[in-house]
């Protein structure tokens, strides 16, 4: 079925075992029920996974690997593509949204998404231009680094596209989703990235791309994207978010890069050392350094971005030259800099770019870096398990670490799995209790805003009950029936826009929803409905879990044991997470979005939401818990 | 048609972010849907981070106006811009080949070819990249020669 507004209404449904290329089509009420991107997604992953969800290895050939569109996409500033499936991270459903044109060339290619099933049995890579759809080998870019096959790849997929293109002249070039080292070798949380700096990092979805043997997903469309329903309106709110949005001067000068020294000097909440502190005064971390020494692009957008707070540095000279990336990104200051006690600039170039040629979440990645060198700290873990010394701010030890991850070679097979699986491995083989240092929730590594301080955004709950973990763009709050937080982050991610270009009023992000599909969506049913029908479907699937790991929100509902930690240093000094709130704010969250005592989503709710085929997974979760 | 009056759409690299709002107030005004492929200018991007506009630079020869073999190119009086009567395009591609700079498209749903009007004088692109605050498109005035000089100093 043809959607009228906003939609293609057509998913592509490619099978890599059989090589079955088809289009499934869903009614227009699926659509207004799970908007598309992280909402369209999990409905899609309970309808062909739910009935065996704990038997389904996120890396295995079973599992189901989504990158969806929303109604947004394209239309409202600032693009986004949502990939979605079972996550090697959680074993739930993560959202995990990226910067790239393959969405927009989805659209315009006439369709909504992509569903992967299945194995190829060689490399190979995925090429839409149209109709024309097609499995291509990709046993030449298999093994190697973006820098090497990237360009190679465009340039001979910009050619078909010309060929098929004949009197119709020069298309643009189509867009790219690929994997790295990372992925092809089954870290479990590697990214599935974008023109070499752009992620879907939360999630692992990069490993579930490799254990499929897909190398990369190719589009590029022709066509118009579909029609907006009321096109005077839409472009009035357009121009209207436009000028908000050309009024963040400051972010678009330094992007989100400002943090590095904000978020720690300023709100105390910034990682440092595995999160031992989250203060500091370093000012040589600040973006005039890189601005100075390394910007080659000070201003750089994706697809109708009116902010463009992406830059590109770029390493001229010394023993890093060539290296290239988005530096400063303010995750991967922290994470691959403050977090492992590196405050330079150079350093923090080098090692992003690392992190996104291997194809590895960065923030992840330097979660688990920070949490081994803490072990090695401590003397937990020794030069001798390692295979050298690790001390903090020595970027080339760091930098040998994630070749070994990416590798899964030594030591790095162990941090391969992330930090929670790691800690677990690592208190067995050393009989300590590791998994006090690992700072992450439900298999996720926290992102660079601690709450200790009280200072920064995230609720004292955040982390703790978020459906997507430690994820920092979704954390819950702790008043679920409002446009906050994860209500906000469904919207967001399910609309599929950048959730940088999206603050504006929650009521204008919808008046612009119905804009473009002429329905008549409510802030109200939004919060009271929709979000809520994600979010517990979410739960659902996060506590079904499995196979390697379950999660039980009585133990696993909880921070990471560090925030409970007095901070040692800053005018924050000895502020920490206190347990009786986060206790109390837990059960009162529970009790509003409408989950049990327990944090188990509750029958009579499902069939409030319409989701009642779930709720015979609530007794298979009650079951395993013995509750 | 009079030196003077003609129009040019400058482009500078450096300038251009890749955000392509050009993309989009173009093939709404034109088209009134988004388009990438059917907006007047598109910003290639072949290397990651190298961002390109490309559009119509009316060259002086107009070698896509003499290909055409329906007359459905003519040259605009005031600004020199190509103009394409979408009724007389039978969208053979004669235009396509003609132009050195690989500039005109009949792009997948269309039937007729696509070059830069200029939008008759004001182009939309060229106000949203000021707006936007990049300056990476400006609109020039005058004979060619002049415009070469006024760039250079």
């Amino acid at each position: 079925m043809i959607l009228p507004y906003g939609f293609t209404g057509r998913i592509l449904d490619i099978d890599l075992s059989t090589g079955d290329i088809s289009v499934v089509e869903f009614p227009e009420e699926t659509y207004r029920k799970w908007l598309g991107g992280r909402g369209l997604g999990t409905y899609i992953l309970w309808k062909e996974l739910g009935d065996r969800w704990e038997f389904i290895n996120p890396l295995g050939t079973d599992n189901i690997l989504l990158a969806l569109t929303g109604p947004l996409t394209g239309y409202y500033p600032g693009i986004k593509l949502c990939i979605t499936g079972k996550s090697p991270e959680s074993n739930g459903v993560v959202g995990s949204t990226i910067s790239s044109e393959v969405a927009i060339e989805l659209k315009a290619a006439g369709y909504d998404g992509i569903i992967i099933r299945g194995k190829a049995e060689t490399p190979k890579y995925l090429l839409i231009i149209d109709d024309h759809v097609e499995m291509k080998d990709a046993q030449k870019y298999w093994g190697r680094d973006p820098h090497e096959f990237l360009p190679e790849l465009i340039r001979e997929t910009h050619k078909e596209a010309i060929e098929l293109a004949g009197v119709g002249g020069i298309p643009k070039e189509p867009a790219i989703i690929y994997i790295g080292r990372g992925g092809e070798k089954g870290v479990r949380f590697a990214s599935i990235m974008a023109k070499w700096v752009h992620a879907a990092g939360y999630g692992g979805y990069g490993a579930v791309m490799g254990s499929k043997n897909l190398k990369a997903i190719v589009v590029k469309g022709n066509g118009p994207l579909p029609p907006i329903a009321d096109r005077e309106k839409y472009e009035g709110y357009l121009r209207e978010v436009y000028q908000q949005l050309f009024e963040s001067t400051t972010f678009r000068a330094w992007g989100t890069g400002a943090g590095g020294y904000e978020v720690g000097y300023r709100l105390s909440s910034e990682p440092i050392k595995n999160w031992q502190e989250e203060w500091h005064d370093r000012e040589e971390i600040s973006v005039i350094n890189f601005e100075l020494n390394f910007w080659v692009k000070k201003y750089w957008g994706d697809y109708g971005c009116p902010i463009t707070c992406m830059k590109i540095s770029y390493i001229r000279s010394g023993k890093y030259k060539g290296a290239r990336s988005d530096a400063p990104d303010y995750e991967l200051m922290a994470y691959l800099g403050t977090n492992l006690g590196i405050f330079e600039s150079e350093k923090i170039v080098y090692l992003s770019y690392l992190a996104d040629e291997l194809g590895l979440d960065a923030i992840n990645a330097g979660n688990v870096l920070g949490f081994i060198a803490e072990l090695y700290q401590r003397g937990i873990l020794t030069e001798e398990d390692i295979g050298f010394e690790l001390r903090w701010g020595d970027a080339d030890a760091f930098a040998k670490l994630l070749k070994l991850i990416a590798n899964k070679e030594g030591i790095g097979k162990i941090l391969a799995e992330g930090t929670y699986r790691a800690a677990i491995a690592i208190s067995k083989m050393k009989n300590v209790d590791a998994t006090k240092y690992a700072v992450q929730v439900k298999g996720i590594a926290v992102g660079a805003h601690g709450i200790r301080s009280g200072e920064d955004y995230p609720s004292p709950i955040g982390y703790a009950i978020s459906v997507q973990g430690g994820d920092h763009t979704s954390p819950a709050f702790h008043e679920p029936r409002t446009p906050a937080g994860e209500v906000r982050a469904a919207f967001v991610d399910s609309a599929v826009i950048c959730s940088f270009t999206s603050w504006i009023g929650f009521d204008k992000l919808i008046e612009f929803l119905n804009a473009v599909t002429g329905w008549d969506m409510t802030v109200e049913e939004w919060v009271n409905e929709t979000a809520l029908r994600i979010i517990h479907m979410q739960r659902i699937l996060l506590l079904l879990g499995g196979p390697d790991i379950y999660w039980d929100p009585r133990i696993h509902d909880e921070n990471p044991q560090r925030f409970y930690e007095p901070l040692p240093s800053g005018p924050h000094r000895g502020k920490k997470a206190d347990k009786n709130e986060v206790e109390k704010l837990k059960k009162k969250y529970y009790e509003d979005i409408g989950y049990d005592e327990y944090g188990i989503p509750r029958p009579d709710m499902l069939k409030k939401l319409g989701i009642d085929d779930a709720i015979s997974a609530l007794k298979r979760i009650r079951r395993r818990l013995g509750i | 048609m009079k030196e003077e009056g003609r129009l040019w759409i400058l482009v500078d690299y450096y300038r251009c972010s890749g955000c392509r709002l050009c993309e989009i107030i173009c093939s709404l005004k034109n088209e009134g849907r988004i388009w990438p492929e059917a907006s007047r200018i598109r910003i290639f991007e072949e290397v990651p981070g190298a961002t390109i506009p490309h559009l119509c630079v009316q060259c002086s020869d107009y070698p896509c106006v003499n290909s055409c073999p329906v007359g459905a190119l003519t040259v605009d009086d005031r600004t020199g811009a190509v103009i394409v009567d979408e009724e007389k395009c039978v969208g053979c591609g004669k235009c396509v080949e003609a132009c050195p700079g690989n500039v005109p498209r009949i792009p997948r749903g269309k039937r007729s070819v696509v070059i830069c009007d200029l939008c008759g004088g004001d182009p939309e692109c060229v106000k949203i990249c000021s707006e936007a605050g990049y300056g990476a498109l400006k609109l020039y005035r005058g004979g060619l020669q002049t415009d070469l000089q006024n760039i250079h100093t």
